[in-house]
């Protein structure tokens, strides 16, 4: 009996010393994928060097694996052949398919089981709630954010007789209408430009003036939801849209934004809406004529415009590792979301700054007096709280569907269809892609 | 007397080829038989959901007209490309060969689009001809006033991808078609034209026919070309638009599946795609082989 005791007691010294000579000699490592290439990649690895830095126990090693389907797809094809990293990063519209993949770690519950008590209240709500489940769980760490904006050529509104734009208080669609107008009577070939015009003109336009895009509140509440875009109003939006075609107050660049981009930097039309990330882009790009930044217009009906949505991406922790890297995992995450790191992050990329504390002392430091067009972002987010409509979308295949609106108001453009023949169709097309997806999880 | 090698060791021969026979099995049969099998599968893209639910994949495709459209665009896409870009080759080689300045610098200057990947070609066909940024796209505007947009509509998106798809296959159409043409006897043509033959003629007559084993081969390797590899080209300049207007079938399997995620919807599109490009090359060796002529 006592034999065995030593035994034992033996065995659990010698394990004692064996492990944490282990831990001594070597941290853990954890493995963070992401979609951050040029500039953007060596701030994401400035700001894992100040981890690293920081602390011996862990080392985490960044790898950049490509955009974003391209990251996404090795994190599906890692998790399959269980080498998954700990973390991933993944854009805003794969947050249903990562969030239903069973190989997720929760955020929020990954942060509660090692202890660290965050105030999830001092983050940016517009932010956090596309990453939020039903409840109001985090599931994933938002990690770069953006949101569009309307940019405007200063000189050829002056030119047109125009009053700048006002940095907070949008202005109605109307009255852009009427600037666009006023722009192409002083010669100016077109009117105004849109990237992105999924994102843009219908998901924000929804969520600023609190129409559901979806039901079961834009999805959050169920995968049987159908999506509810040929709604009058936004039918009417593609109209009025669509009669700028017609006499080029509105002007179409194509879907993403290098097309649309192209046409304001050659000064071809007067205002460009896209996200905030162009304002690096315009500030590299345009050399010949003043720009400045608005928040996107509202309708006149609209009194009290509801905080536009984000873009972007987030870090999704995945499972099937050991505990002591999830300490190490909970650790990284909480060092990104530092206000220091938040603030490098939105200085050097102008993505949001995640948390209130960062952007507070960014306030005090005087940054937006210096850069005045950063702040037109977070305002227009942050104006008020959002509803369950305004929060996000929670959309299966939403990268379909994105496509689908992307296709039919092409269609709409060049004359194919009317707007609501087109908006029907988009409904109808997106719904079947929702009924599939919903199959997929029975 | 035809040599032979002849194998004392019955497995020798196998493990020769054993090297090609794994390469073969690993990168094609296996990802086509996982192919098969995801194509009669609904899954999610981490492999915790998977359920067997028969052809219903290819119930949905055949039952959506967009589909339909789409493989109506493939086709029209595939033959125009194989047609511009056989045409001119062919062309250009006749010209060529009858060079008599320069003939071996021509010629390499010609097969250089070859070595140009598609994607790149894609590019440069868009900074020439994208509405917003392209050279050529303003002259085109402002001199010849026509509303060139491939952004905006359907036809000139399409005539832009079978251009910059076509170009860079003329080059690979050339090195054979003149190829073939330096095995023609000279003899044949300079009989025919002392026997009072036109240029055109001694062409129709001679060249082409001799030529007809090129011919097919060519037209078997563009039509697999303007299937698959035109890929890069549709991915850089259009993806698939305008309203769907240039989206053939290798593009929305990529759409569906790479970036869409959806996996038992693109395999059963690649299964769709494999039949599509066996029949037609059964087709092609069954009907149009037969009037090829073969010299000894």
């Amino acid at each position: 009996m006592k034999v065995r005791k030593i035994v034992v007691l033996c065995a659990v010294a010698v394990a004692v010393i064996f492990l944490s000579g282990q831990v001594m000699a070597e941290p853990v490592t954890i493995n963070w994928w992401h979609a951050m290439k040029g500039a953007r990649g060596k701030v994401v690895d400035t700001m894992i060097k100040a981890f690293n830095d920081s602390q011996s126990e862990y080392v985490v090693v960044g790898t950049y694996k490509g955009n974003y389907d391209e990251t996404v797809n090795a994190g599906v094809a890692a998790y399959r052949a269980r080498k998954q990293p700990h973390i991933l990063q993944s854009f805003e519209v794969g947050t249903q398919t990562m969030m239903l993949s069973g190989a997720i770690y929760p955020v929020y519950k990954l942060m509660k089981d090692e202890g660290y008590n965050i105030d999830w209240k001092g983050y940016l709500q517009p932010v956090l709630s596309y990453y939020m489940n039903a409840n109001g769980d985090l599931m994933s760490m938002p990690f770069n954010s953006s949101t569009p904006v309307m940019y405007y050529n200063v000189d050829l509104f002056k030119k047109a007789g125009l009053p700048m734009l006002d940095k907070e208080t949008p202005i109605t669609w109307d009255e852009l209408g009427e600037i666009t107008a006023k722009l192409l009577k002083s010669g100016v070939p077109g009117g105004m430009v849109t990237g992105w015009q999924s994102w843009t003109q219908v998901e924000n336009y929804s969520a600023i003036h609190n129409i559901p895009f979806a039901s079961k509140a834009n999805g959050y509440e169920g995968l049987d939801c159908e999506l509810l875009i040929n709604n009058p109003k936004v039918v009417n939006h593609i109209a009025m849209l669509k009669d700028w075609f017609d006499d080029k107050r509105f002007v179409y660049g194509g879907q993403k934004y290098q097309g649309p981009k192209a046409e304001f930097i050659a000064q071809n039309v007067g205002v460009y809406i896209d996200s905030l990330s162009a304002i690096a882009k315009l500030k590299a790009g345009v050399k010949d004529f003043k720009w400045d930044v608005a928040p996107l217009p509202v309708e006149s009906w609209m009194k009290n415009p509801q905080n536009s949505i984000i873009g972007g991406a987030s870090l999704w922790v995945f499972k099937g590792h050991d505990k002591k890297d999830y300490k190490g995992v909970a650790a990284f995450l909480k060092h990104l979301s530092k206000p220091e790191m938040q603030i490098y992050w939105h200085k050097q990329t102008g993505y949001f700054p995640i948390t209130l504390a960062a952007y507070e002392q960014l306030k005090k430091e005087g940054y937006y007096d210096e850069q005045p067009y950063q702040e037109v972002g977070v305002k227009q987010l942050t104006r008020r709280d959002p509803t369950i409509i305004s929060r996000g979308l929670r959309l299966g295949y939403f990268i379909q569907i994105r496509n689908i609106i992307n296709e039919e108001l092409e269609l709409v453009w060049n004359g194919k269809k009317t707007p609501q023949e087109a908006m029907d169709s988009a409904a109808a097309r997106s719904n079947k892609q929702l009924r599939e997806f919903e199959k997929t999880y029975q | 007397m035809i040599k032979r090698s002849v194998f004392t060791s019955r497995t020798l021969p196998y493990l020769l080829i054993l090297p090609q026979i794994v390469v073969t099995l690993t990168f094609f049969y296996w990802p086509a038989v996982q192919g098969l099998m995801q194509s009669v599968m609904r899954s999610d893209p981490f492999g915790g959901h998977s359920k067997f639910i028969w052809f219903d994949n290819f119930i949905t495709l055949f039952t959506d007209p967009l589909y339909m459209k789409s493989i109506g665009i493939t086709l029209l896409f595939s033959a125009s490309v194989a047609a511009v870009s056989i045409s001119l080759g062919l062309f250009i080689a006749t010209m060529a060969n009858r060079a008599l300045k320069a003939k071996a610098v021509v010629r390499m200057m010609l097969i250089w689009p070859y070595a140009v990947a598609p994607a790149i070609s894609g590019i440069l066909w868009l900074f020439l001809l994208h509405p917003s940024y392209g050279v050529v796209s303003y002259a085109i505007r402002n001199w010849l006033h026509i509303d060139w947009n491939p952004v905006l509509w359907g036809s000139d998106a399409i005539f832009m991808v079978i251009m910059a798809s076509a170009w860079k296959e003329i080059s690979y159409n050339f090195v054979f078609f003149i190829a073939g043409m330096q095995a023609i006897p000279k003899s044949l043509i300079e009989a025919a034209s002392i026997d009072g033959a036109s240029p055109f003629r001694r062409f129709w007559t001679i060249t082409l026919p001799l030529l007809s084993p090129t011919l097919f081969f060519v037209t078997v390797m563009n039509i697999i070309y303007s299937f698959f590899e035109t890929f890069g080209v549709i991915h850089t300049m259009t993806q698939g638009g305008p309203g769907g207007a240039t989206n053939i079938l290798v593009y929305k399997v990529y759409q569906d599946g790479f970036i869409g995620l959806n996996l038992g919807a693109s395999s059963s599109q690649s299964v769709v795609l494999m039949t599509l490009i066996i029949i037609i090359t059964v087709l092609q060796f069954k009907y149009v082989e037969k009037k090829v002529q073969y010299t000894g």
